[in-house]
């Protein structure tokens, strides 16, 4: 175990190494929630609610699901595929040390450090300048916590899907691109799932996205009652669990399969 | 002793695809793809004592990386066996890989952007090293890879060099008893690369390493390994002495003669002529080299000879080198 925290620790040095490409980060986040805020303000007009959201749920979900996009959102896949075009794996898989693993705790190191470097101040500072929302209540931060852990999992162990896909496809830079964008999409990052067609929704029930960004996201702003919200972090929880299941399959074929690039 | 390495019959194949050419190849590519089998490894098999050290050479795309790589267990065998450390590095990969210890002079096992110290860090948790052991056995392989000003520096400051002292003594933190060197002295200069092999030369008397080495330059080689597995085109063509190889395949001495007087081939052949003897005169600088087989006895008697009749200004012996004889191999082929 000792090792899969140690590379927490490399990777928040490694952050702190590239502080430049954060506070541009900062930047385009802040943008985003701004043009969400305002688009959403002019959607809402003199409504007071829409799907049972009203705008104050609005606003403090828009921002929300940034700041925790910045926890659960990482580059993974696009990690791998470099390593595995570049024949690296090859030294990643002569340590004793499951790489899937430590490619987790790669991402999970890098999600703690924008937590603390990122999230939480730039949540404070957003909150001056529109008008959000907290719970005051401390349930709602208890499931908050549990499901933008679980959000991390389910975000990561797609990325790693997508990253071991390489092993097959070997160009996969187009892949990782259209897997970002419906992410953005389905998880309800940009729009909330209750604001979708209802066919989309019944849909996107079975898919495993709205549990990256929509469940947390919802939790925060109390638009799920406490039963809900418990019902949603179990479907998160299935989700984490049932993924495990093709990365394995995947990850010992192509290591039966793979060919390391170069010599 | 027990054996650290065993080969059996290993082979190993790749699908060499080829691109048609033009649009219409391309598409037809899209659809089915050409490809050879190019065996890159040709049903080998040796063994490796535990303490060797073995000198793994042979020509560009010879297939000695693709071994090394199974012998790790990174590559799996079309066919063939491989025990390592009494184990099949595709079982067990966690403990297997405990138990070796791999530098790819082509690639850096460091992590790019951090100090060589939060990697050694990482690589001692990653391998359970204890503080005590870590302490005593790593303070001297940095004392002696001299890497000590290096530790905090990111391993994309360093140059090669310094870069591949750290490699080095990466691999060794767990102090395994096999070590896997794939041209680990590749682009560096003469004062690293004998710092390297007096390293290298040290753990091997000190802890009884194994060490398995490939590289281009035959002198580390010369200096290191009494014994050569020597690859062409997937097949080994030689396993055996490097003593053995020079006095098979070295083709006999050249002695060099500069005469302070005028002195024809002629003059050279009459006053020999009762030995083996081949002369040549190099115009230029007037050196006249005798070619003769290596015979302590027939040499001595050779220069005896000469120098009876003729007034010498130098002699200089020379050895057939291992460069030359390798090169000869690569050119024509044992056989
Ligand atoms: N990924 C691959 N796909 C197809 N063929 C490969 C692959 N890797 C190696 N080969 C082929 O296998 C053969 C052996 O390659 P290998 O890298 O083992 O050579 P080598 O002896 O290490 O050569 P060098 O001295 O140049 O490093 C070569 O002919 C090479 O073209
Ligand atoms: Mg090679």
């Amino acid at each position: 175990m000792d090792k899969y925290i140690e590379m927490i620790r490399i990777r928040f040095l490694m952050m702190l190494a590239y502080r430049t490409n954060y506070y541009t980060g900062i930047l385009i986040y802040s943008i985003n929630i701004g043009a969400y805020y305002f688009l959403w303000s002019a959607i809402y007009g003199e409504k007071d609610a829409i799907e049972g959201m009203s705008v104050i749920q609005m606003s403090t979900y828009v921002a929300v699901a940034w700041m925790a996009r910045a926890f659960y959102f990482n580059n993974i896949d696009r990690e791998m595929a470099a390593e595995i075009k570049e024949g690296k794996v090859a030294v990643e898989l002569i340590r004793p040390y499951n790489y899937l693993g430590m490619k987790t705790m790669q991402g999970l190191g890098e999600g703690i450090f924008r937590l603390f470097f990122f999230s939480v101040p730039g949540m404070f500072i957003v909150s001056f300048i529109f008008p959000l929302q907290f719970s005051a209540d401390w349930t709602t931060w208890i499931f908050f916590a549990i499901s933008i852990v679980l959000s991390f999992f389910i975000n990561t162990q797609i990325n790693l899907l997508t990253g071991i896909t390489t092993f097959f496809l070997f160009n996969n830079t187009g892949l990782i691109r259209a897997k970002r964008v419906v992410i953005d999409l389905f998880s309800g990052l940009l729009i909330p799932i209750s604001f979708f067609p209802v066919w989309a929704q019944d849909v996107l029930k079975f898919l495993p996205f709205q549990g990256i960004s929509y469940v947390p996201s919802m939790i925060f702003t109390k638009s799920f009652s406490d039963n809900e919200a418990i019902q949603a972090i179990i479907m998160q929880g299935i989700w984490v669990l049932l993924l495990i299941i093709p990365i394995q399959v995947l990850w010992v074929i192509a290591k039966k399969q793979l060919i390391i690039q170069g010599g | 002793m027990k054996d650290a390495i065993t080969v059996r019959n290993l082979k190993k194949e790749f699908k060499a695809y080829s691109s048609r050419s033009g649009l219409k190849g391309a598409f037809r590519d899209l659809l089915t793809r050409n490809y050879k089998i190019v065996p890159a490894v040709n049903n080998i098999s040796f063994q490796v004592k535990q303490g060797e050290m073995v000198g793994y050479i042979g020509e560009n795309g010879a297939g000695k990386s693709t071994t090394i790589k199974m012998l790790t267990g990174i590559l799996t065998p079309t066919s063939g066996e491989v025990i390592v450390n009494g184990m099949n590095p595709h079982k067990d990969r966690e403990k297997f890989v405990s138990t070796i210890g791999v530098v790819f002079g082509q690639r850096s096992q460091l992590w790019w952007d951090i100090a060589v110290q939060e990697s050694f860090r990482l690589l001692k948790k990653v391998y359970k090293v204890s503080d005590e052991q870590y302490d005593s056995h790593m303070a001297h392989v940095i004392r002696t890879l001299d890497i000590e000003p290096l530790l905090d520096k990111p391993v994309r400051k360093l140059s090669l060099g310094q870069r591949m002292r750290c490699e080095l003594a990466a691999a060794l933190i767990h102090n395994p008893p096999l070590l896997f060197l794939d041209e680990p002295t590749i682009g560096l200069d003469v004062l690293v690369k004998l710092k390297i092999r007096e390293f290298l030369k040290e753990i091997n008397e000190k802890y009884n390493t194994t060490i398995l080495l490939t590289t281009h330059d035959l002198s580390d080689i010369e200096a290191l390994c009494e014994r050569v597995v020597m690859l062409d085109e997937g097949k080994i063509i030689y396993d055996g002495a490097l003593k053995s190889l020079k006095e098979k395949w070295g083709e006999g001495k050249e002695i060099e003669f500069k005469f302070l007087e005028e002195v024809t081939l002629n003059d050279l052949n009459r006053i020999t002529a009762s030995s083996e003897v081949k002369w040549e005169k190099d115009e230029k600088e007037a050196i006249f080299t005798a070619f003769a087989e290596d015979n302590d006895e027939l040499i001595s008697l050779l220069i005896a000879k000469v120098v009876a009749d003729l007034k010498v200004k130098d002699i200089n012996i020379k050895e057939t080198s291992t460069e030359e004889i390798i090169r000869n191999i690569y050119d024509r082929g044992i056989s």
